[in-house]
């Protein structure tokens, strides 16, 4: 069995970024031979000596002609026991807004050093983004090892270097690496001009490690996305049929669970998990099912079916941290919409408590959040949500703000004080 | 290593689950959705997900097809099928109206795939589609490799690439201003030969010209052409009949076949995985033309 594993590049420009994906597209195999040879030719009219494998990651227009990457772009690459869906974030402008969307559905960031040029501000700010959206593993590519003649010594200050600031960060897993992406070292195959290093390539760690948590440790979430009734259904047995269609965000559900459904909180039973005419036992996060229940209650898009003992709490005000995408600032009295799976409700901005110093790594007193800014924020809702802190729960703690005039995403927002989970730890 | 998780899903399960929920989104969060449906293997998929994802009630969306007036008659066969079976409303734009009655003219290389765009958006602007489901994936090409999931289009169908909104977690946006509507892409994050295998494993039917036949075709810039009433040889080739199979469907007058044996679902995954040419690469004359054709076309409303 194939399973899926989502990446996430950061890095500073100059990095090596590129090289980093074309080579592991490339040596993967991933590459076909129509989109090597345009490769081929574009670099042998710039003048190389050898295709610029950088040049796979080449998207749109303007960013040829400019030789910058504008926007986060999608790869995807296989191996035998895995399928990898890469998301290729820019490293330079808007740093905030593309890592945090690329980081949003990651189980993995990989964040490129240069060894040479050892921790930046910015490869802190990438750690940082990385601890606060909870993703699940870092791996820290320190690469260009070859313009050090892969010495071992100046990899070591480099990795413990890194090492160090993740785990300020509350990152104490984070893995290093030595790596030269333009000759290959590491990437996909292990370096004889490494010796040194005795651990695994990327592509052999990345096809190591366990994608997400364990639904079987988490409690229940089912946000309902629509209720199906086929009251015209063709087939007579179905004339009846009551479901609510979802996707499991959380742990297991089974036949026979007692189940609570907020914001109401009335309660009911399972009686049946539904696959497109497949019943099933049980199901997990994150396959999309249609649960059915005992008891007919007034049940609708919005709500939130959670397991009965452990159900979370519906409230009015949410205290959140807000990575602010918007071009226009964020101040105390705007109103907005709140998207909170299935849920969407208006939300009034009361109060900033504070601006996140992503260097110091310190919350500082603020009046607005312009773009790329990372802050504390209160909002008094217009209903409540059942909502739970993010760093207990990704999925149920995660929220947009959207501008409710010209519908424009505004802001990822995680429930509770995940700024002060990350300063801390 | 850390220890694997008792339960997880296989990759194709994921692709499917996130397929269902993005469908899902849509038919809850959208007045007048549409599903593009060619006939296809990427379009008969989203249907076949879409069926998957209502069950036991029908799809609440109509089908629209833009019909270049080119296509392959076993497409256009399959396609009324497939509507029928399923209770479906269909809409088709038709590219040859809009040639007879001078609004669209024949280009010089007789392409019709770029007339599509106008037909397209003036059906999403007559029957007022809000969402609009494309098959486009993400692995197809460079400027896809770009698209959002939920991708919003202004008054005049068009894409802006460098001001997409930021799309986080599974917490899709699809609200928009009255006279714009969003292209919805659930398989973005599948690839040729996840399509392939789903359609094995789900048993998916598809039309016959997906599969190895005998065709007489004409080889012009490296591409095996069908010779056909729309496409007839040009002065100097050579009709030969060869044993092919297509790659994609689309306008019989650009869509190129490969010589293939592959005549079961097992056959094509496997010359599928084994392959050294991307799939429009091998076969669409159109996306030679430059390095942005697909940009250019996209951003002027194009799927």
């Amino acid at each position: 069995m194939s399973t899926l594993l989502r990446l996430a590049t950061a890095g500073s420009v100059d990095d090596g970024k590129s090289t980093l994906v074309g080579r592991l597209l490339y040596d993967s195999k991933s590459v076909l031979a129509d989109q090597f040879d345009a490769v081929e030719r574009v670099s042998r009219d710039r003048g190389l000596a050898s295709a610029d494998l950088a040049l796979l990651t080449d998207g749109l227009r303007s960013e040829r002609e400019q030789g910058i990457t504008i926007d986060v772009a999608y790869r995807y690459f296989a191996t035998a026991n895995r399928t990898f869906i890469l998301a290729d974030c820019p490293g330079h402008v808007q740093y905030t807004r593309n890592t945090v969307t690329g980081a949003s559905t990651a189980d993995v960031v990989v964040l490129l050093v240069d060894v040479r040029k050892g921790l930046q501000e910015q490869t802190r700010r990438h750690l940082a983004v990385a601890s606060l959206l909870r993703v699940p593993h870092v791996v820290v590519v320190v690469n260009k090892i070859d313009l050090v003649d892969y010495d071992h010594d100046t990899y070591t200050r480099v990795s413990d270097e890194v090492i160090a600031a993740a785990r300020d960060l509350g990152m104490p897993e984070a893995l290093t690496l030595p790596v030269s992406a333009l000759e290959g070292d590491n990437v996909v195959t292990r370096s004889a001009r490494t010796p040194w290093y005795d651990g695994p390539s990327l592509l052999e760690l990345l096809e190591g490690l366990p994608a997400k948590g364990d639904p079987d440790h988490e409690p229940l979430r089912f946000p309902v996305q629509l209720v199906i009734r086929p009251q015209s259904a063709a087939d007579e047995r179905y004339r009846d049929y009551r479901g609510y269609a979802g996707q499991v965000a959380s742990g297991v559900v089974r036949v026979g669970d007692a189940v609570a459904v907020l914001p109401g909180g009335r309660s009911s039973t399972v009686v049946g998990i539904d696959q497109a005419g497949q019943e099933l036992d049980e199901a997990f996060a994150p396959q999309s099912v249609t649960l059915r229940l005992a008891d007919d209650i007034d049940i609708s898009r919005g709500d939130l079916i959670a397991a009965a003992a452990d159900p979370p709490e519906p409230v009015h005000d949410v205290d959140g941290t807000v990575a602010w995408l918007a071009d226009h600032a964020l101040r105390p009295g705007m109103k907005v919409l709140l998207k909170h799976g299935t849920r969407t409700v208006q939300a009034l901005v009361r109060t900033i408590s504070g601006r996140l110093d992503l260097d110091a790594t310190e919350l500082r007193p603020a009046d607005a959040l312009e773009l790329n800014d990372i802050g504390h924020v209160t909002l008094r809702l217009a209903s409540p949500i059942p909502a739970e802190p993010y760093v207990r729960a990704r999925s149920t703690g995660a929220f947009l703000l959207v501008d409710a005039h010209d519908g424009t995403t505004l802001a990822a927002g995680m429930v509770g004080d995940a700024l002060l989970a990350t300063a801390t730890v | 290593m850390t220890l694997t998780p008792s339960r997880e899903l296989s990759q194709l399960q994921w692709l499917e689950s996130e397929s269902i929920h993005i469908i899902r989104e849509v038919a809850a969060e959208f007045e007048r959705p549409v599903i593009l449906f060619s006939g296809g293997k990427d379009s008969v998929v989203m249907l076949h997900l879409a069926v998957k994802a209502f069950w036991p009630a029908r799809v609440p969306f109509a089908v629209l097809h833009v019909d270049t007036g080119h296509n392959f008659p076993e497409v256009l066969r399959f396609r009324d099928e497939t509507v029928e079976r399923l209770g479906l409303r269909l809409e088709i734009a038709s590219v040859q109206d809009y040639i007879d009655d001078g609004r669209l003219r024949e280009r010089a290389d007789g392409t019709r795939n770029p007339l599509q765009t106008q037909p397209l958006l003036d059906a999403i602007a007559h029957h007022r589609f809000d969402a609009v489901f494309g098959g486009g994936r993400r692995d197809e090409e460079k400027a896809r490799a770009k698209e959002r999931v939920f991708s919003l289009r202004d008054d005049f169908g068009q894409w802006d690439p460098r001001n997409q909104r930021p799309e986080l977690w599974n917490l899709y946006n699809g609200r928009h201003t009255p006279g714009q509507h969003v292209r919805v892409f659930p398989l973005s994050n599948w690839t040729e030969l996840d399509i392939w295998q789903y359609i094995g494993a789900e048993k998916v039917e598809l039309p016959p010209l997906y599969y190895a036949h005998e065709r007489e075709v004409v080889e012009r810039d490296g591409m095996l052409l069908a010779v056909g009433p729309h496409s007839p040889a040009r002065e100097g080739e050579t009709v030969t009949t060869r044993r092919v199979r297509y790659r994609t469907v689309g306008d019989m007058s650009c869509t190129g076949a490969v010589d293939s044996p592959a005549s079961t679902v097992e056959d094509v995954i496997a010359e599928v995985a084994a392959t050294r040419v991307t799939e429009r690469g091998a076969t669409r004359a159109d996306d030679r033309i430059s390095e942005a054709a697909m940009e250019d076309r996209k951003k002027e409303g194009y799927f």
